[in-house]
């Protein structure tokens, strides 16, 4: 069996010849990680840039914002990304986690805004809610009137406000690892819960204890997690017309014959009022770039340009088109300058 | 001879063992039944699965494209002539389908309205028009007819994804934009056209100009890597324990360890490549090679298990007639045992294979989930495989991607079904009856 000897040869061969290139590794590609949501985003500013330019496409991970700035902090080198993607600030202990790997220069690009909507299918009637009616209808405790907390009794909207229709609460919503999840129980669910005065009083007081009333979501049936595919929860609210969702705002936007976005505080979730800040559930978006790689990576310095142009995050541009809400036009002009001379913004 | 009289002998033709004898035949009637109804079953589920996948999916092997008559201006393609390549790149080649556009609808005047009218044609018909010229710089000067992609939202419009009858604040193009369409439509303007950039692009976050050669590259990248680690390993290790082996504990250690490791979840094995591969051997993330490594060690127990039952099923009789006339033990195994074996092995390692071309988990880890435009030229070169891709795409909030996950899935099942085709051809080719 001579063929036998043959692969074995073949396969030494390669695996010589792999390991070979791999130590002398060298990059010409700008590598770019981070979340999901500014994914979409991202990747199109790629795509143009690695048509119009004369380098690289760069290559984007999708891996989650949190996972993402755990790759970006781990180091400088070639074997580390360049730029991560984000749907929330850098926390002071991830700075400090990059600080500690020799990760000193960081440059926070604020990208524009995306916002979170609670949508159920066109068949149903289009839900007007507040915060604190979203509070109490999925948070796991609510205060009761004379200022305890007890177990959520709540089984229809109905139950919740008496301007709400007899519609059972059944909400799909991502998992607690989603950055959609943390900012929705930051915007909407602490927004409704420190309506209540001894609660809001609780932040200064216990801060512990004030998050774990705003930010607990019941688990009683009443919220699905549905997974981070925010196509699947659309499809769900197809099938279910009691059903309401919670996801981005493009799948909102680009499945607009589907279903309906609810009002949240009296405004609907549309792209004037979310650029406008008057939709109070919209969130901030944000890439971070390594100042050590941009001397070193070609390109990075391009990719930033491309990135803060009018043409791809300005109010007709192209980034618009597909979702993203942009800043309004001082923050933009200070973000631009920000970014192109790659100020450290985050660690001064 | 009737029925009855074949099945019981007269002498115990009493009422007793007759009726005993109906309720035993009712009861492997009622079985068959059962067996009946779960093969049913599954084929059911098959046939929805096929159905729902290639009804979403069929669509997405033809594409919207509109014609237009394209003067390669060298006004605006090369004003000073040179036919510099950096100068040629940079050129505004959505002016050149924008203009005789524009000229042909002339009541659109404002800002907005030309905005309008731009989005019936994919952003990507600018970059078709600078390849075309990249290619072939003579065109400068002279007038074509190109057919340009149309927008995803056109696109899904035609197709009747989307339908044109919904209020116009529920779709994704205006009242205007379908009289435009179909006003151009009835120029014969507007076809749909077999989607060859589908088989020969990488991603994109354009719909219309997205394909999977990259993911299929990847792919087959990765398939061969680990092919070729898994394929020689594997089978080695059979021969060992099965012909060399002592049995001694450390053999049956290694063996219930085999075949545990053939039940553990994939990730574990992601995990398992960014510490070791990544982390501690500083290979290049998102590798073909690094992916083939993991799946490697993913493919191993399968095919080690799979080798090893081919190789006992080799009758001894046969390991005994090459002793018997002065074969060494390696040319017992090479020259008789081996060959006799491999369609098993073959089968076994194509399976094992199939398994792996279909795994997303362990890819993850190593940065294989990842946006690849450039199709990979090599084994080091960043890439995502098709179920990735597949992954990826069904994330996307584009509606026209609905349609292209689905065809990703055809080509991905395409693909599985070729290769166990192949193993049941090889079985057949192969296989020796003793």
């Amino acid at each position: 069996m001579t063929y036998i000897k043959r692969i074995l040869t073949i396969t030494a061969a390669v695996s010589l010849a792999c390991a070979s290139t791999a130590l002398a590794q060298q990059r010409d590609q700008i590598r770019i990680v981070g979340s999901s949501t500014v994914y979409p985003f991202a990747t199109k500013v790629a795509e143009q840039f690695g048509r119009t330019t004369k380098y690289k496409t760069p290559v984007i991970e999708s891996t989650g914002s949190g996972g993402g700035i755990k790759l970006f902090c781990a180091g400088v080198g070639v074997q580390h990304p360049d730029i991560t993607n984000a749907s929330r600030a850098i926390k002071a202990s991830e700075v400090e986690t990059c600080m500690r790997n020799g990760v000193r220069d960081i440059t926070e690009v604020k990208i524009g805004y995306d916002g979170i909507v609670l949508a159920n299918s066109k068949r149903a009637k289009r839900l007007t809610l507040t915060r604190k009616h979203i509070f109490l209808a999925l948070a796991k405790e609510i205060p009761t009137a004379n200022g305890k907390l007890q177990r959520n009794p709540y089984k229809t909207w109905r139950d919740v406000d008496r301007s709400l229709p007899a519609v059972k609460i059944e909400v799909l919503g991502p998992p607690p690892t989603s950055g959609t999840r943390d900012a929705f129980s930051e915007l909407a669910m602490e927004g409704g819960c420190k309506q209540f005065g001894w609660i809001k009083a609780l932040k200064k007081s216990d801060k512990k204890r004030y998050k774990a009333i705003c930010h607990g979501i019941r688990e009683d049936g009443a919220y699905v997690e549905a997974g981070e595919n925010d196509n699947l929860i659309v499809q769900k609210l197809v099938a279910n017309r009691n059903a309401l969702g919670i996801f981005g705002f493009s799948f909102l936007d680009q499945n607009k014959d589907r279903i309906q976005g609810s009002a949240v505080d009296g405004v609907a979730p549309t792209f004037d009022n979310i650029a406008g800040q008057k939709y109070p559930v919209s969130r901030p978006l944000f890439f971070y770039v390594k100042k050590a790689h941009a001397k070193v990576i070609p390109g990075i310095a391009e990719y930033v340009r491309a990135f803060t142009n009018d043409k791809a995050w300005g109010n007709d541009g192209y980034l618009s088109d597909i979702g993203l809400i942009p800043l309004p036009r001082a923050e933009r002009t200070r973000m631009r300058n920000e970014a192109r001379s790659l100020a450290n913004n985050v660690n001064r | 001879m009737n029925k009855q009289a074949r099945t019981v002998h007269p002498a115990l033709h009493t009422q007793a063992v007759v009726a005993r004898l109906r309720k035993r035949h009712r009861r492997e009637r009622r079985f068959r039944a059962y067996c009946i109804a779960a093969v049913g079953f599954a084929v059911l589920c098959l046939i929805f699965l096929f159905v729902d996948i290639i009804s979403k999916g069929y669509t997405a092997f033809q594409q919207t494209a509109i014609r237009f008559e394209i003067f390669f201006d060298p006004e605006i393609i090369d004003p000073d002539g040179e036919r510099d390549a950096e100068m040629l790149a940079e050129a505004d080649y959505a002016a050149l389908w924008r203009q005789p556009l524009l000229r042909a609808h002339g009541e659109v005047n404002t800002r907005a309205l030309r905005r309008e009218l731009y989005r019936l044609v994919s952003s990507g018909a600018a970059f078709q028009l600078q390849r075309m010229v990249a290619n072939d710089p003579d065109l400068i000067g002279h007038k074509r007819t190109v057919w340009l992609l149309a927008s995803d939202e056109v696109d899904m419009v035609v197709k009747g994804h989307v339908s044109r009858h919904l209020p116009e604040a529920e779709r994704p193009v205006s009242d205007r934009q379908l009289a435009w369409l179909d006003n151009l439509a009835a120029q014969g303007l507007v076809e749909q056209q077999l989607n060859r950039r589908f088989f020969t692009n990488g991603d994109s976050r354009e719909p219309e100009e997205a394909g999977i050669l990259a993911a299929l590259m990847g792919s087959v990248y990765t398939m061969v890597v680990t092919l070729m680690l898994s394929f020689p390993l594997g089978v080695a290790t059979a021969v060992y324990l099965e012909e060399f082996a002592p049995t001694n504990r450390w053999i049956d250690l290694i063996e219930v360890n085999i075949n545990n490791l053939a039940a553990v979840p994939s990730i574990v094995f992601g995990l398992l490549g960014l510490a070791v591969f990544l982390n501690f051997f500083d290979l290049p993330r998102s590798a073909p090679l690094v992916g083939g490594l993991v799946l490697t060690l993913m493919t191993l127990p399968t095919i080690i298990i799979a080798s090893r039952a081919a190789l006992k099923a080799v009758p001894p009789s046969i390991r005994e007639a090459a002793y018997g006339l002065g074969a060494t033990p390696m040319q017992v195994i090479q020259h008789h045992v081996l060959p006799a074996a491999m369609p098993g092995i073959l089968t076994g390692t194509i399976i094992g294979l199939a398994q792996a071309l279909g795994e997303t988990a362990p890819l993850l880890m190593i940065g294989m989930v990842a946006f690849i435009v450039d199709v990979p030229q090599g084994f080091t070169d960043p890439a995502t495989a098709l179920p990735v891709q597949i992954f990826l795409w069904a994330d996307s909030p584009e509606r026209a991607f609905v349609e292209k996950t689905s065809a990703a899935i055809m080509v991905l099942l395409v693909f599985l079904i070729a290769m166990n085709a192949l193993a049941v051809y090889l079985r057949r080719r192969w296989e020796q009856r003793w």
